[in-house]
């Protein structure tokens, strides 16, 4: 069994349901690590959930980054800890470094929440492992600032080392402006740290977790971290 | 410690596309402007801090815009620094 930590900051709105998706779903051991806390409780992978943490004031993400919790996951993804931050907790991620680039207002300046489809571009990744290359996924995105932008050189990088693992598509599984919600970047809905260890993706899994949400397609990715951290403590 | 006031000013990178100074300018068209070739926004923080000196308010707040104000993938900064109350007007 894995044991997920699931970070709670002042405005944090989807911790319920990651924790309805490890835990009711796939019956996974998981707990919430309020923001001031600094003990991460030796969970496998940290999950840093949507919202509006500390009011998203100043940029999103911005305060969340420098909070007590935060120096923790910084050492635990720099011992090779799992960790993914969806929406908000990818701007965190950003915001701390633990991944390039910035997510900024959304080309069409609206708040966007619609099922979009992603194309897995790389799964080979501990967190795509239960996917295919090519694998399309439906998986809602809720978000006003999800417009990834990285400098060139950074761009290059992410596209040229397989670390863009989610792109938006259409229902074919092609990259197409009108398929981008947010004016993303080459379409880029999720991007992968150096190492390999730190998820960053702006489309929310946990809410696509059952049928009765409408799509269960997002558990692969919380049953691709179960089965990597189980390879960790086998290794 | 000396009083300080500082004017912050917060742009992004001129290779930053700017959604919403997109929006502004198409509005500023719109009812009548039409000489506007572009518009970027920005944010403006104004901030009061004690220091030893001017040299000592210019360093604390070019960190506290590295550190917190600003991202430096997307932003560029400046500000400036002005004495309020000088030391010797402060109790110690």
């Amino acid at each position: 069994m894995a044991r997920f930590g699931i970070v709670v900051f002042p405005g944090t709105w989807s911790d319920r349901d990651s924790y309805n998706a490890v835990h009711d779903q796939l019956g996974q051991d998981a707990r919430y690590i309020w923001h001031k806390e600094h003990d991460l409780q030796g969970v496998d992978c940290v999950i840093l959930p949507g919202g509006f943490s500390y009011g998203d004031h100043l940029r999103c993400g911005a305060v969340a980054a420098l909070s007590p919790v935060m120096a923790e996951v910084v050492e635990f993804a720099a011992r090779g800890g799992l960790v993914i931050g969806i929406c908000n907790g990818f701007q965190v991620l950003c915001e701390a470094h633990l991944l390039p680039g910035a997510l900024m207002r959304n080309r069409t300046m609206e708040f966007r929440c619609q099922p979009a489809t992603l194309r897995v571009e790389n799964p080979d990744t501990a967190f795509t492992r239960g996917t295919g290359r090519g694998t399309l996924l439906r998986v809602p995105v809720s978000h006003g600032e999800g417009n990834y932008f990285a400098d060139a050189e950074t761009l290059r990088g992410l596209e040229g080392s397989g670390r863009v693992v989610f792109r938006y598509v259409d229902a074919t599984g092609d990259a197409t402006a009108e398929s981008n919600p947010n004016g993303s970047l080459n379409n880029i809905a999720g991007i992968l740290n150096q190492s390999g260890n730190v998820l960053g993706m702006m489309p929310h899994p946990e809410r696509a977790s059952e049928h009765l949400l409408g799509s269960a397609d997002g558990l692969v990715i919380f049953r691709s971290i179960v089965d990597s951290a189980a390879r960790v403590l086998a290794g | 410690m000396a009083r300080f006031h500082a004017d912050v000013h917060i742009e992004l990178k001129p290779l930053v596309n700017d959604p919403a100074g997109l929006v502004i300018r198409d509005a500023l068209r719109h009812i009548g402007f039409e000489g506007v070739a572009g518009v970027r926004a920005g944010k403006y923080l104004s901030l009061e801090l004690q220091a030893h000196d001017r040299v000592d308010a210019e360093a604390r707040v070019a960190e506290m815009c590295r550190k917190l104000l600003a991202n430096p993938v997307i932003e560029d900064f400046r500000f400036e620094v002005r004495e309020t109350a000088p030391a010797e007007s402060i109790p110690a």
